[in-house]
């Protein structure tokens, strides 16, 4: 940290500057996207038990149906995101890799497309437990990419009391905007949201925290805050991984959430922009989530921008809507930091995906492939947010000696932010050998039992 | 064609090779002053220490099957560093050896670069001092008249014959004179670089413009050569107040190799510790085995054995100066996991 920070908006300690490559999107206004001619609903879209199907091939559903109900607490219902047949019920490839079982919808033409009817609740009428029952009934999970039921990180321990919601909207990732533009132009959702969850919580307060290079997105919040007690708005520095929720909640409030812990143990829940804003259109309305704003950008797409985008709808119709150059082929879903490759143009656009990042063959920086040996230039042990040593975990994760990474060096703190990979000079993989590592040692008390 | 990788997709900007060109640039107008003070003998040396140490590791690559690795520049950086180091009119063959054993001693021999243990140029520096012992102590003073056009005769002497001393070349280094005969040599001698050292030594002031370029361009870190200067200043402070016969904070930071070490050799970061606390340490150790060497041991300097002692002390230093990991719990009971 030098002087000169002292000067600028908060921030935590560590972590890299990344060029944020928001230019080409951050203007743009959020566009819906036509429907696709079939849709591809996978029943994983969260983190939890996969949801069941409650349809049958050949069965037609209204837009904003349920076809798949939570298998459990740790799941979530999934919602017809366009009118039309069920055609079948089959294994399809996902962002993550594996198939997995998704509902295939063959839509009818847009103009049909008529939402559902549903009876609106009155929401301060609903007791805890039905409040919570219904963000479960919506469907919603992280929409920041973690894809946690968001019903779930609301139902804190008894023994714990919030005293505080963070409403997160850092996207501290380049080239995402998506909750850039729903902070511009869902304001008053996003208050809305924001209130329900405080009163669900009983949080006495609720602090909105955004990066600096959104300065549009915090006045046209505090434009609109007045109506609103107990929340406010503050601009931290952009800086990576700033979206963190531990490193956010310390930036905030100062407080650290314990090693392997969770942030309801200091009082704090902590929610992303896009999640807050759609409950609270959701929620009053007591409809599901069937589409997400996602930013679809990158050197190899013609028409880049913020699309409303049905769920199911999948990437290769996407991109035939958005314009692609020929030679694209590096496709990341999420932010280009956290995301991951997608294999096959049919993976669908599921819920926790925030953005869609589409690269030409030499556009995605590089300055060279050759792997040099770590010089233990350090650079990686001031970039580390978790405060670990990955020049040490990335030595022994070379000679495959993955018990001292977890015993003495941490392993398992690290959330795989990419910030040493980012800052290594000798290219090293290192938060690729982490993963590695990190799996392997995840396996290894089943073999042994 | 689609590609798969996984995250992150992104990657900065700084290479390793860009890192070790800068170093270079940063040496080279060290390496010309001390052309400029001590002629061509000095540009001799350099050329010969720096070949002898890419030969070495184009030779230890070739019998080892190993890719070329004179790409990432650090066999260059080592010969310069090494000739730094050495005395002016030090014979050229014993140039090539300690370029040598630097190489090969020094970073082969541990697997190349990143492994290392030790800074391998003071490795290459401490061999030929123990095998030559006349030699590395024979000094010259700047700024002769013919040195343009002359070497210096110790220079050219023949392989495995040893120098003959000639009358007129020997000028003791500041740190010989205040230890051996009480002259102290003037403080703006010793900062602007008028005064007899090895090659690179000479002027801390530019030493330190040369640093600070590496530091605030971000190819090298701050906090080993701070705490090597701000230890230095403590300690020898604290000498200096107890009994005013002890030199001066201010001569110890600028006689002798002490910002040369300082700023360019305890900063090679492969011999060197990775953790912040880890650096602190380090450089404290440095500059309190130096100022122990100096003031109390049998040689006028010890910046040389301070860094390899401290080197070897680096996985001890890591092992009590691991960061305190984000979200730690300060009392951390046992029974307490999950």
């Amino acid at each position: 940290m030098s002087i000169l920070d002292l000067f600028k908006n908060k921030t935590f300690s560590h972590g890299i500057h990344l060029p944020d490559k928001k230019e080409h999107t951050r203007n743009q206004k959020i566009r819906r996207l036509p429907f696709a001619p079939e849709l591809i609903v996978p029943l994983t879209q969260h983190f939890g038990a996969p949801a069941k199907a409650v349809v049958s091939p050949g069965q037609e559903v209204v837009r904003g149906e349920l076809i798949a109900e939570a298998d459990g607490f740790m799941s979530v219902p999934i919602h017809a995101p366009a009118s039309g047949v069920i055609k079948e019920i089959e294994l399809y490839p996902t962002a993550k890799g594996p198939k997995t079982e998704a509902i295939i919808i063959k839509t009818w033409p847009g103009a049909s497309q008529r939402m559902a009817d549903f009876d609106p609740v009155n929401i301060p009428s609903l007791s805890h437990e039905q409040l919570i029952q219904a963000v479960q009934d919506t469907g919603m999970v992280g929409l920041g990419g973690a894809g946690f039921p968001t019903h779930v990180k609301l139902s804190v321990p008894a023994e714990y009391t919030i005293d505080t919601l963070v409403v997160n909207g850092c996207e501290c990732e380049p080239y995402l905007t998506t909750d850039h533009r729903l902070m511009l132009e869902s304001t008053e959702k996003l208050l809305h949201g924001i209130s329900i969850l405080m009163n669900a919580l009983g949080a006495k307060q609720a602090i909105i925290g955004i990066e600096d290079n959104k300065m549009d997105a915090v006045n046209a919040i505090k434009d609109h805050i007045s109506g609103f007690e107990h929340i406010q708005v503050q601009a931290v520095q952009t800086h990576y991984p700033q979206g963190s929720e531990k490193l956010l909640i310390k930036v905030l409030l100062g407080r650290e959430v314990p090693s392997g812990g969770y942030p309801y143990q200091v009082g704090v829940v902590v929610q992303n922009i896009a999640t807050i804003t759609q409950l609270g259109e959701l929620l009053p309305t007591n409809q599901g989530l069937i589409e997400r704003v996602v930013t679809v950008t990158g050197t190899g797409v013609k028409k880049p921008g913020n699309y409303l985008i049905p769920l199911g709808t999948p990437i290769r119709f996407l991109l035939d809507y958005v314009g692609f150059s020929g030679t694209a082929n590096h496709l990341i879903l999420g932010g280009p930091m956290m995301g991951s490759t997608v294999a096959s143009l049919d993976v669908p656009i599921t819920k926790p995906v925030s953005g869609l990042l589409v690269f030409n063959e030499q556009s995605i920086e590089k300055v060279s492939d050759e792997i040099y040996p770590c010089i233990k230039c350090a650079r990686c042990v001031d970039a580390c947010p978790m405060h670990l040593n990955p020049s040490m975990l990335g030595q022994l994760a070379a000679k495959r000696e993955y018990d001292p990474m977890m015993e003495t060096y941490n392993l398992m703190d690290c959330f795989e932010c990419g910030c040493c990979s980012y800052i290594c000079p000798s290219n090293i993989p290192l938060v690729q050998y982490f993963r590695i590592a990190k799996s392997v040692l995840r396996e290894r008390p089943r073999e042994e039992v | 064609m689609i590609e798969l990788r996984t995250s992150p997709h992104m990657k900065g900007a700084l290479s390793l090779p860009q890192i070790m060109r800068h170093v270079i640039y940063a040496l080279l107008p060290i390496c010309a002053f001390s052309i400029y003070q001590f002629g061509i003998s000095a540009l001799a040396l350099i050329t010969v220490v720096t070949l002898s140490c890419i030969a070495t590791e184009a030779l230890f690559n070739h019998l080892s099957n190993k890719k070329n690795s004179l790409n990432d520049y650090t066999a260059v950086i080592t010969g310069i560093l090494l000739a730094l180091t050495l005395p002016p009119g030090f014979p050229l063959w014993m140039g090539a050896v300690a370029g040598f054993i630097a190489i090969s001693m020094g970073k082969t021999l541990f697997g190349g670069m990143g492994f290392n243990l030790f800074n391998p140029a003071l490795l290459g520096r401490a061999f030929v001092q123990a095998a030559f012992p006349v030699a590395i102590t024979s000094w010259t003073p700047t700024g002769m008249a013919d040195r343009f056009t002359q070497f210096i005769p110790s220079s050219l002497t023949l392989p495995f014959t040893a120098p003959t001393a000639v009358d007129g070349f020997s000028g003791a280094t500041p740190l010989a004179l205040q230890k051996f005969e009480d002259t102290l040599t003037p403080n703006s001698d010793l900062i602007l670089g008028f005064s007899s050292g090895s090659l690179g030594e000479t002027s801390s002031l530019l030493i330190v413009f040369c640093g600070a370029y590496l530091i605030i361009r971000g190819f090298m870190g701050w906090r080993i050569p701070l705490a090597i200067i701000l230890s230095t200043i403590l300690i020898s402070g604290a000498f200096y107040l107890l009994d005013n016969s002890y030199p001066s904070p201010l001569f110890m930071l600028t006689s002798g190799g002490l910002m040369l070490g300082a700023l360019f050799m305890a900063t090679d970061p492969v011999s060197a510790p990775v953790t912040p606390m880890g650096m602190w340490l380090f450089g404290f150790l440095i500059a309190a085995m130096t100022i122990i060497i100096r003031l109390f041991g049998g040689l006028p300097e010890g910046i040389m054995y301070a860094i390899l002692f401290a080197n070897a002390s680096v996985p001890l230093i890591e092992a009590i100066a691991q960061p305190r990991k984000f979200g730690q719990v300060a009392t951390k009971k046992s029974g307490e996991s999950k």
